[in-house]
């Protein structure tokens, strides 16, 4: 019952961006997908959503290939988060959420009461219910991210695509985002940037450089002061937090 | 009217509730515009009443045998039936064009002529009414109609190799739609003398001169194919709200719904431009009207743009008609003169919302 990479390669413009990554996230957990910027984080996400057909190697959903299915049938099981998506369209965040019932309507309709359900209980699991007639234009950056995710909610998928959903957040937003994401009963892939908010929400990650996954499994045994100089280019130092005890990572150039 | 007032706070009519209020304000729409084409038919140099035009019609349409002096039955049927009808057909369309392209190009200026088809149009008619090419096989309408299409195909093919997406179709067309202008200028000033220069002006500026059935079926037939395309493809438009990569994700086909839309808007536009001429300000306007009144789903937005357009068109061309008699002034002067203070109370108005 999930999304799965099997050895997928993938060029744009002559270059290749994803080199033969593999992913098999276990049902129900969050999965951060690391790397420095244009290390493939993006593309595998596009591959993994079945936007884009890969190469090489296949994308299955439930073991049989994804771009066999029809983009509709596809939208409900999988749905993606960008990381800004912006519109000019005077739409409140129930307009908003609603669009994630596009994939479930036929051209007759569909099932109205139904939509209204997986609309309510989409914004009460993010946490906008008492927001659900403000203009989206007057939410705040941390309040729009979490109204898309309720979008993507809406469309009951069973697999989560986040990229880079907290970019454009304070450090507060950041947390209750990653917070909410890792709470959600979906499978999620997420790409991070942020290697301590992985390490804390992350159930596993996987470690991108130049298009080919260099290192997979829980952010305690992947996230070593090796693997982030190599990656990263930076000097990492591991420590602990004295509160709760979990790794955090403390940066400074090499 | 704000978001607040339109949603009506707090309170939340039933989704059965609300599309009984749709539906009951489409069906005021349509008999509105009935009404409009029956009034403007009695509008005109010559008297004529409103009876005579139902008379004239139940003659007509019921095989009724009322009465009716033959100058007024040529002067409804002939005249002035055919004009209303082809007027409240390119204000439908160009609005339904506007709408679809607006949305699809995520661009709020976007109207039916920023594809390059109505310069396109009008290069076509100055070639064929200026420099007489096709040897008179043509007519100018025909002509129009080979230019806009000419002109898309090429705006379609600049954007494949410039950039993808949305911007490059906006950029294509406004290179496309220079270009054209460029090159109709070219011609009447290098070729056209005074008698040709002023017929094809006319014609450039949007003219209702001179309709009759033919052009009525056209009209009213592309106009309903493009609308019935349109509703199908609503819940579509919404999704491009927030740009393709969220379309694509919620399960629209963002390449193959772009093309075509962009296809069927592009022949509605040029068949609408090569029977009346180049409308401007409808499509742009009427769109921005129609979401203040019903918000942004399409499913609201297109039927109303539609109902709009064809009142908005309706009237404007019959006060054209009357206003300055005897001759008329044409009607793309009447909309441009009416839309564009209305486009800047909008745009006021959007401004103090947000």
């Amino acid at each position: 019952m999930t999304v799965t990479a099997r050895e997928v390669v993938w060029s744009r413009g002559g270059r290749i961006v994803v080199d033969g990554v593999s992913l098999h996230p276990e049902p129900g957990t969050t999965v951060g997908l690391l790397g420095p910027n244009g290390s493939g984080k993006s593309s595998l996400i596009r591959l993994l959503q079945g936007a884009a057909r890969p190469d090489a190697g296949q994308v299955e959903l439930d073991g049989a290939p994804v771009t066999g299915r029809s983009r509709r049938d596809v939208a409900r099981r999988i749905a993606t988060v960008t990381q800004h998506a912006e519109t000019d369209a005077a739409l409140t965040v129930r307009d908003v959420v609603e669009l994630g019932r596009i994939p479930h309507r036929t051209v007759l309709g569909g099932d109205r009461a139904r939509d209204a359900t997986a609309v309510d209980a989409a914004l009460r699991q993010v946490g906008l219910a008492d927001r659900a007639d403000a203009s989206w234009h007057r939410l705040s950056g941390g309040e729009r991210q979490r109204a898309q995710i309720a979008r993507a909610l809406a469309q009951e998928p069973t697999e989560l695509l986040m990229d880079e959903p907290t970019n454009h957040l304070d450090v507060r937003h950041q947390l209750d985002l990653l917070r909410l994401v890792a709470d959600l009963p979906v499978t999620t892939v997420v790409a991070l940037h942020d290697l301590n908010l992985a390490a804390a929400h992350c159930d596993a990650v996987v470690v991108l450089a130049a298009g080919r996954a260099v290192a997979a499994g829980t952010p305690e045994d992947v996230l070593t002061e090796e693997l982030v100089a190599e990656v990263y280019g930076v000097r990492a130092i591991r420590v602990r937090r004295p509160d709760t005890g979990r790794l955090a990572l403390l940066f400074d150039t090499l | 009217m704000s978001t607040a007032l339109r949603r009506g706070v707090g309170w939340r009519p039933s989704p059965l509730a609300r599309s009984l209020v749709v539906t009951g304000a489409v069906l005021v729409g349509v008999v509105a515009v009935a009404l409009s084409v029956g009034a403007a038919a009695t509008l005109g140099p010559a008297d004529v009443s409103l009876v005579n035009v139902r008379d004239v019609l139940l003659n007509h349409l019921g095989s009724a045998q009322i009465p009716v002096t033959v100058t007024d039955d040529a002067i409804v049927w002939q005249e002035r039936l055919p004009r209303a009808l082809v007027a409240a057909a390119s204000g439908a369309g160009l609005g339904l064009c506007g709408v679809v392209l607006q949305a699809l190009l995520r661009n709020p200026l976007a109207d039916p002529f920023v594809l390059g088809v109505s310069s396109g149009a009008s290069t076509g008619a100055v070639l064929i009414g200026v420099l007489g090419v096709g040897g008179g096989a043509l007519g100018l309408s025909s002509g129009a109609f080979v230019g806009a299409l000419l002109a898309f195909g090429l705006v379609l093919l600049l954007a494949r190799y410039t950039s993808n997406g949305s911007q490059g179709i906006v950029l294509a067309g406004v290179a496309g739609t220079h270009l054209f202008s460029a090159v109709t200028s070219f011609v009447v000033f290098a070729f056209a003398d005074a008698d040709a220069t002023r017929g094809v002006m006319f014609w450039l500026l949007g003219s209702l001169e001179g309709m009759r059935w033919p052009q009525v079926w056209l009209a009213v037939g592309t106009v309903t194919v493009g609308a019935v395309v349109t509703l199908v493809a609503a819940r579509s438009l919404d999704a491009f709200a927030f740009g393709d990569d969220v379309a694509a994700s919620l399960g629209v086909h963002v390449q193959r719904t772009r093309v075509l839309l962009l296809v069927a808007t592009a022949l509605l536009t040029a068949v609408l431009v090569s029977i009346a001429g180049a409308i401007g300000f409808v499509g742009l306007v009427l769109p921005h009207a129609a979401r203040l009144l019903v918000g942004e789903r399409h499913r609201r937005v297109v039927p109303v743009t539609i109902l709009l357009g064809a009142l908005f068109m309706t009237w404007v061309d019959t006060v054209s008609r009357v206003a300055f008699q005897p001759t008329a002034l044409p009607v793309g002067v009447g909309t441009a003169l009416v839309g564009v203070p209305a486009f800047v109370a909008l745009l006021v108005h959007r401004r103090s919302r947000s």
